[in-house]
């Protein structure tokens, strides 16, 4: 009967606590992981032949532009979800990812910056690369906005969700653009059909610095999505239980 | 290991603004959004637990 089960976990008064309860767990191994990516991307991985030392920005970099995609992308899926199956929880989950997803969608643009201006000499420039992630940008802040200005929970939920889909065109857009146009952005860092071009350690710091952005996303979203339900659900029984406990 | 001393580690092969900027202004980032979800947290619980009090006085009545 796992059905039953899913029902049980999609009810966001027992989702409430079971986030509670995931919260601590990867909060730690966040911040384990930060540290020992850290120690890899500035003690471990070697200086790079033609960038020097300007390439350690990469170790920031890339796992905060994955972020920002793959965000968009759960964010999507948990938005088409809510619209088929008008599941409260999911509509939660999407607007709890939001304002991470456009924090490293930020960083990713962030960080680009202060890596372009060294190496091509200009902060900002107009390629594929660059508009397709500041587009991304504005499509969280779109999101984000256009919940924000409705009032009606459920009509701001379906109003957030068809941006979110509707927006999930730019990842792959995002992804590809490397390939499809001619950019000044350097192709993809990880290549699933060749093998890897640079060295170990700094494959392994990057990977790690990604997991670590991964778990502190999990456990910030998790802690967001708390205060969304508690909010919204205040006026049940169980959420005022719950705050007669917190006086 | 690749620095030679402390200095040399600041330094960052002359790209010390560059990297140095990437890496504090991220994770000031990341430490802001948990400070201000904290701070957030704090001022529902007050709310909604004021408004809860002031419902159980009322019904008391």
């Amino acid at each position: 009967m796992s059905k039953v089960n899913l029902y049980k976990f999609s009810a966001p008064a027992t989702f409430y606590g079971l986030a509670g309860q995931m919260i601590p767990g990867f909060a730690i191994l966040s911040a384990i992981l930060f540290a020992a990516g850290l120690y890899i991307s500035f003690f471990v991985a070697p200086t790079d032949a033609q960038q020097g030392e300007a390439y350690r920005i990469i170790f920031i970099h890339v796992p905060a532009a994955w972020m920002s995609m793959f965000i968009y992308v759960v964010m999507a899926v948990y938005s088409g979800i809510g619209l088929a199956f008008n599941t409260r929880l999911s509509a939660m989950m999407a607007q709890a990812l939001a304002p991470t997803g456009a924090l490293f969608c930020f960083i990713a643009l962030f960080t680009g910056s202060f890596w372009g201006k060294p190496m091509w000499g200009a902060w900002w420039v107009w390629d594929a690369r660059l508009t397709s992630q500041l587009i991304l940008f504005f499509l969280y802040i779109g999101f984000i906005s256009l919940q924000a200005a409705i009032e009606d929970p459920k009509r701001a939920d379906r109003a957030g969700a068809l941006i979110a889909l509707v927006g999930v065109i730019n990842v792959p857009i995002i992804y590809f653009s490397v390939k499809w146009w001619n950019t000044l952005h350097q192709g993809a860092s990880i290549s699933f059909s060749k093998a890897p071009t640079m060295a170990h350690t700094m494959l392994a710091g990057m990977l790690v610095m990604a997991v670590a952005c991964w778990t502190y996303t999990i456990a910030i979203a998790l802690y967001r999505v708390r205060l969304i339900i508690l909010e919204r659900e205040r006026h049940t029984t169980w959420a005022s239980e719950i705050l007669g406990g917190a006086k | 290991m690749n620095w030679g001393s402390f200095s040399a580690f600041i330094h960052m092969g002359g790209y010390a603004f560059y990297v140095w900027s990437s890496f504090g202004v991220s994770f000031a980032l990341l430490g802001m959004e948990i400070w201000l979800l904290s701070k957030r947290r704090r001022t529902l619980l007050k709310r909604l637990g004021q408004i809860q009090r002031l419902n159980a006085s009322k019904g008391s009545r």
